[in-house]
């Protein structure tokens, strides 16, 4: 599915310093039901955000209203475990279009790229001056330039340049996805397979 | 000539076109589908006017969410249901190959996939279920995809996939008494953490892993995921020939030999390069079990869940953060911990060399009364060598509940699931949080531990018990 354009995003941040958060925080199983993409955001990072009887537990980020913002800047090891592309339309319902940390699971990172959310990877000292300026400041704001590949925390201008391909690049600008390119290239993909058999 | 690794034979067969400064078009051989991770891409897929361009390439079963009682009836949560009911006609429609409840292969995706034998070396196979590296055991790259890559591969049998590092983990030396593959991944996955293989694609060698059946191969490459590899995979050899011929979609006659004589030759070259390499020696493994909540948190059953020595910051946050949901303090020994589940199933451990070897070591003897035994089979085949080979008699009388085939406890999509603040032994492959239902604790362990466990009621090394 095609995607909004991503170009700069300038943004509050929420930070999640857990490390190895696994897509079963993220999204649990149990709600994987659908059958449709819709209304994941609700149950995102369920089991933390909630207790038992389904009352918001006060200590979980997302359920302080010091901190919102477009960007989740998380802990090391993001998006762990299980492929489900769940985790990632749960984010993106909720209304994150990045994810910073300093190392995200292969799987998970595929997945952001393939819906629209921009996962950016950064210096493991960078995530600290940035955790340290969201604790210190909640409104302090951080701008994410996928042209220039650079994000930038505002308040300092301190900045750090980011790894994206090309190819991704271009498809992140212009809300594209790979199933456009595949089925453009099909015929190819045609004569390969018969070549191959 | 240049030198390449298995990984490099197979994944450069396989590239239809590379995206300059992007990644490879990258054909997939076969593709499995479930209930969970399908109906989306089916859905868009519609939307885009587009249909499935090799449907014979695709097979499905439905896993993920089924009862494992009952399956002859329909089944009673409406949102399960409802998921088993659109495969259903998505395959109808598509004319995709279905394995459904109550037929003769219906099993978990990563079960029946070899059982039926469409599983091969030299494929490249991929399902929305990261444990796919299942079938990396064949001498396949076997890899998990998310939902919008299984849209492509309907539309086009193609993903776009950046080459992964390569990686080889050689195990060599013999296992001692009571060792099983699983403690040799649970192992692995403790020395080089839950992290250490992401962007990585493993190759198991060495005399450790050589000598293994391939159903302890495959809960090898299964949990590869679980250290952040993208998939492992193991060089066929007679083992893997011998597991495969007669098999329904093997090769037959001269397709056979044919086959075989090009599955020779998928091994790495000597002087071949990895990206990174590790050694480890099989006689310094001991049964294994995990105690916090990822699975690179594992001991020897016998050993002492680490202190916080030498950690900071978040490192040391998230760990005290583990260990409090497990209810364990750092310095413990795990060795007598109180338990009251035990699970043998799942794509790690569900298949039928790991019933008859919990058979083996519970015969004669009864559960604890503190536990709850469930052993899940992995597919109706599983289910019924067990029953025919008088596993089940020994396992109903050893008070263990035979279930029906399906992931179950594994991932407690269905009603199995593990009471908040229990304590589960389990021979599946996650300890995250909630995992097996809200609150619920998982150890990891291989069956043998497993069944240690449900006879004395507490964490046990299986070489004490029997």
């Amino acid at each position: 599915m095609a995607y909004d354009k991503f170009n700069i995003l300038k943004s509050t941040v929420v930070p999640l310093s857990s490390e190895n958060v696994d897509t079963d925080q993220i999204i649990p199983a149990r709600f994987l039901k659908a059958t449709e993409r819709e209304g994941f955001g609700d149950n995102l990072f369920r089991d933390w955000r909630y207790d038992v009887e389904g009352n918001p537990k006060k200590d979980f980020v997302l359920n302080d209203p010091t901190y919102s913002g477009k960007i989740l800047l998380a802990g090391k090891n993001f998006g762990s475990g299980s492929s489900r592309e769940h985790a990632v339309w749960a984010l993106y319902d909720y209304g994150f279009r990045c994810v910073v940390s300093s190392f995200f699971a292969d799987i998970f990172k595929n997945n952001c790229l393939n819906i629209g959310v921009l996962p950016v990877t950064i210096s493991p000292e960078f995530a600290e001056v940035l955790f340290k300026a969201v604790e210190e400041n909640p409104k302090t704001e951080v701008e994410i330039d996928i042209d220039q590949q650079t994000i930038t925390l505002l308040s300092t201008g301190q900045q750090e340049s980011f790894d994206i391909n090309s190819y991704k690049k271009e498809n992140m600008k212009n809300g594209f996805d790979d199933i456009d390119y595949l089925l453009n290239i099909k015929d190819e993909i045609i004569t390969f397979t018969e070549q191959k058999v | 000539m240049e030198k390449k690794t298995l990984f490099d034979k197979i994944w450069d067969a396989h590239v239809v076109r590379s995206v300059p400064g992007g990644p490879d078009v990258f054909f997939i051989d076969k593709h499995f589908i479930h209930e969970v991770t399908s109906p989306v891409a089916f859905l868009n897929l519609e939307k885009r006017g587009v249909g499935v361009l090799y449907p014979e390439r695709t097979i499905a079963t439905p896993d993920h969410n089924v009862p494992t009682v009952d399956q002859d009836k329909t089944i009673k949560d409406k949102l399960s249901r409802m998921q088993v009911e659109r495969l259903r006609e998505n395959c109808e429609k598509h004319n995709i190959e279905l394995h459904d409840l109550g037929s003769a292969h219906h099993g978990i995706v990563h079960v029946i996939g070899p059982e039926l034998g469409v599983t091969q070396p030299g494929m490249t196979i991929v399902c929305g279920d990261s444990h796919t590296s299942t079938h990396g055991a064949f001498g396949a790259i076997a890899f998990g995809i998310g939902t919008s890559e299984v849209e492509m591969v309907f539309a086009t049998q193609c993903i776009m996939q950046t080459k992964a590092k390569k990686m080889r983990i050689t195990v060599d030396g013999e296992l001692g008494n009571g060792v099983t593959s699983k403690d040799i991944i649970l192992y692995i996955i403790a020395k080089i953490s839950a992290a250490g293989a992401t962007g990585y694609f493993v190759e198991y060698a060495g005399s450790a892993i050589t000598s293994l059946s391939m159903e302890a191969r495959m809960t090898i490459c299964n949990m590869s995921i679980e250290m952040g590899a993208r998939g492992g995979l193991i060089a066929p050899d007679e083992t893997t020939f011998n597991y495969l011929k007669g098999k329904q979609y093997a090769p037959k006659g001269e397709d056979w030999d044919k086959a075989v004589a090009h599955w020779k030759t998928l091994k790495t070259d000597d002087g071949a390069v990895f990206d990174k390499e590790y050694h480890f020696d099989g006689n310094d493994i001991e049964p294994m079990i995990t105690y916090g909540t990822n699975p690179g948190m594992g001991i020897k059953v016998r050993g002492f869940i680490p202190t916080t020595e030498g950690m900071e910051g978040s490192n040391k946050s998230s760990y005290l953060k583990s260990l409090d949901y497990m209810g364990f303090a750092p310095g413990e020994a795990i060795k007598g911990k109180k338990v009251d589940f035990v699970f043998v199933g799942s794509c790690t451990n569900g298949r039928i060399e790991d019933i008859r070897s919990v058979a083996a070591f519970v015969k004669g003897k009864h559960k604890a009364d503190n536990i709850t035994a469930w052993i899940v089979p992995g597919s109706r085949e599983v289910e019924k060598m067990a029953h025919e080979e008088g596993l089940v008699k020994i396992l109903e009388d050893a008070g263990f509940e035979l279930r029906q085939p399906g992931c179950s406890a594994c991932l407690a999509m269905n009603d199995d699931k593990i009471p908040s603040g229990k304590y589960a032994v389990s021979t599946s492959n996650r300890n995250f949080e909630g995992r097996q239902g809200p609150g619920a604790r998982t150890l990891l362990a291989s069956p043998l531990t497993v069944a240690a466990v449900a006879v004395t009621g507490e964490i046990s090394d299986p070489r004490d018990v029997f």
